[in-house]
């Protein structure tokens, strides 16, 4: 029960994705389709079951006053009145309280765009302690990045014309090259964990017992 | 007004994240928890919404055009949340097994098809052109590849030809890293850009 | 002064690179904008399509790349309203819907296109390639309704949709992981479909090998590829009235670039200075 029935639903369902492609008889197309279906429904699932998680453990810390407790709380807040607004009172603007696009416009937006925004600092902070020309491979890095850095912006263009052409082909051919070997190796492997985990013999994400 | 007050506190809240850059402190931690907690919020009322409503509740079997059928991903998802629970953990197995089989089914399909065979097949290139450029891309190209695929190839060492292929091989990479890098600092910089478009044009009007 | 640059405080970086960026965007340097082959793909692709095609814009991206994308993404819509498209939309990041409600309400919204017949937002599902496979299969069982919850039946131009080769042309902008990729390995593979791409710079690289090898027929990398099509497509704009959001960063990208570039140099001219004293030392 506990490892047989996953690992033989895995299977049924990892066979019939790669059969779907393979036999276009119309019973196929129908359960592979269907299959897609529940699975789409499944994933939404594991959705609710982080927002679970989140409950709990946040909950948890709270109720033991652990480390940040009172920021778990405005969390938990957050997450209520966000949920409930949008399910009780509608997500769209459009609707008479639009607490959850008033929430999402000022807070979701703002904070996770400024998330990332913060990565630009960081990078050229790295950059600066970082990027030395010890060796034959951290020079072609360097030099690499520092003409694709010019010449993929207006300056590069501003400075001599020819500067962006020079960046494209280096995108295009040697660029291509590294990438490709990467994408080549990286699609071995995923093709050869597919065929483990459809066939039982990887099951770590079954976890313990 | 309300248009206002969205700016405002949308405004605040970027100013609480940039504070980050001086140091850690209670202000960025408390957007922080606000932004988790509001993600979070907002992820729950889509699926709702756009999954569970359309795809789950209006297909049950006593809806117009529903199904028996859709029982089955309602019970396997609400079969997800026993992981709460440590003791019927195990079962959340069953749908879990769901999504690992179809993305495992979906990955050798997507990636035989999709990148190792054509990524192979665009390899195949004329070493000899009218151009010069698109001749010295081309030779990068077929050889470049080549030279990365040795590298990553484990099971000899990397000793005499295999070696010094493989050490080019690294070149290859090194340049391909480089122009990784110099995108990856552009994406970064247009983030920043779009922050301070917001404070010194929405907010400000500066610009 | 070398050890002042050696243990550089990195809140100093911090400030160039902010002044970098943020004086540029007051004060217009006007630097040129040219256009690349990738991007001038998608644009001679979108040209060509008759009138009336059916385009699937799959907006999957979110506000953490917005700066990048959202301009990509109102650039491709008044692209492809101005050439009298229908437009569909698909999201399979969560936080995608109400990004692509503004990017319909700025072009086809205040262009005079109705929403139903002209553009229909199907919304987002989860489940990233497995929706991108079901699409390939039933469009209709995948999405029952729309965005807003309308039966699709009581869509008019939905009228005539069965699958992914219902429509004539793919447009994805996508800001990584479910995106491009997942697009082109199972629905370009498997239908020999058009796609283009808009992506975010970070995963630009890897998609060049894709438009070398044909797969994608175009690529926009970037802001500075959505600050290209923008130029393209005639943006900024009076009517409707749309701002040229990314051609407005240009300056100020190339600068912030600069800044960083004059950092690695001084950091290695620092590194290099270190080194020899201490050959000198020994």
């Amino acid at each position: 029960m506990k490892r047989e029935i996953p690992l033989a639903i895995t299977a049924i369902f990892g066979i019939f994705m790669v059969a779907q492609l393979f036999i276009p008889h119309y019973l196929v197309q129908d359960i592979s389709g269907r299959l897609q279906d529940w699975a789409v429904v499944i994933v939404a699932f594991a959705y609710i079951l982080g927002v679970a998680n989140i409950i709990k453990i946040n909950s948890g810390v709270i109720c033991r006053r652990g480390q940040d407790w009172e920021y778990k709380i405005v969390m938990l807040i957050a997450l209520v009145i966000m949920m409930l607004s949008g399910i009780l009172l509608g997500k769209d603007p459009d609707d008479s309280l639009p607490i959850f696009d008033f929430m999402y416009n000022s807070m979701y937006v703002p904070m996770q765009s400024t998330m990332f925004a913060l990565l630009a600092f960081f990078i050229a902070s790295a950059a600066f302690r970082a990027f030395r020309a010890r060796t034959t491979e951290a020079i072609l890095l360097l030099v690499t990045a520092t003409i694709v850095m010019i010449g993929r912006v207006s300056l590069g263009e501003f400075i001599w014309e020819r500067l962006p052409d020079i960046t494209e082909w280096i995108m295009n051919y040697p660029n291509n090259a590294g990438k490709r070997g990467i994408k080549i190796g990286a699609s071995l492997g995923a093709i050869s964990i597919g065929l483990k985990v459809i066939l039982g013999i990887e099951k770590s994400y079954l976890g313990g017992d | 007004m309300l248009e206002i007050l969205i700016t405002w506190i949308a405004a605040f809240f970027t100013l609480c994240i940039f504070s980050f850059l001086y140091k850690d402190n209670p202000i960025y931690k408390f957007a922080e928890h606000v932004f988790v907690g509001v993600s979070f919020g907002y992820g729950f009322v889509l699926q709702y919404y756009n999954v569970f409503l359309p795809n789950v509740w209006n297909r049950m079997p006593w809806e117009d055009g529903g199904s028996l059928f859709t029982l089955i991903p309602l019970i396997l998802g609400l079969l997800m949340l026993t992981r709460i629970f440590p003791d019927i953990g195990w079962i959340s197995r069953w749908p879990l097994a769901v999504m690992i089989g179809s993305y495992a089914g979906l990955q050798i399909i997507g990636n035989a098809q999709g990148d190792l065979i054509e990524q192979v097949r665009a390899n195949f290139l004329p070493l000899w052109t009218d151009t010069f450029s698109e001749t010295i891309g081309n030779w990068f190209l077929v050889f470049g590849t080549i030279t990365t695929l040795v590298f990553f190839f484990f099971s000899k060492e990397h000793k005499g030809v295999i070696g010094h292929t493989a050490r080019v091989g690294i070149w290859v990479l090194m340049i391909s890293f480089g122009a990784s890098f110099g995108y990856t600092v552009m994406a970064r910089v247009s983030l920043l850009i779009g922050r301070l478009q917001f404070l010194l044009e929405d907010c400000l009007h500066l610009m | 002064m070398l050890e002042f640059l050696k243990y550089l405080d990195r809140r100093i970086i911090f400030i160039f690179i902010f002044l970098s960026t943020a004086i540029p965007l007051l004060f217009d340097i006007g630097l040129p904008i040219g256009s690349t082959k990738p991007v001038r793909d998608v644009y001679d692709h979108i040209e060509k399509l008759p009138p009336g095609s059916k385009v699937l814009v799959s907006c999957d991206y979110d506000p953490g790349s917005m700066p990048e994308l959202f301009p990509m993404n109102i650039a491709v819509f008044k692209h492809l309203f101005d050439r009298g498209m229908k437009v569909y939309t698909t999201e399979l990041w969560p936080a995608a819907p109400p990004l692509v409600e503004n990017a319909w309400r700025e072009t086809g919204g205040a262009m005079g296109k109705k929403y139903g017949t002209d553009f229909v937002n199907l919304g987002f599902k989860s489940g990233g390639e497995v929706v991108i496979v079901r699409m390939g299969t039933s469009i209709p069982e995948l999405y029952p309704e729309d965005y807003y919850g309308t039966r699709i039946s009581k869509i008019p131009m939905m009228e005539g949709i069965r699958d992914i080769q219902s429509f004539d042309f793919i447009m994805n902008i996508s800001a990584g992981y479910p995106g491009t990729r997942e697009w082109v390995q199972q629905i370009v593979s498997r239908y020999n479909m058009d796609l283009a791409s808009g992506c975010t710079a970070v995963s630009a690289p890897e998609y060049y090998a894709y438009h070398q090898s044909g797969q994608i027929l175009g690529l926009l990398g970037g802001m500075k590829s959505a600050a290209e099509y923008e130029k393209l497509t005639g943006i900024p704009s009076e009517n409707p009235p749309i701002k040229a959001r990314a051609m407005k960063g240009m300056d100020a990208q190339s600068m912030a670039h600069l800044v960083i570039v004059i950092f690695i140099i001084i950091g290695n001219v620092v590194y290099f200075l270190e080194r020899k004293e201490q050959k000198d030392k020994r």
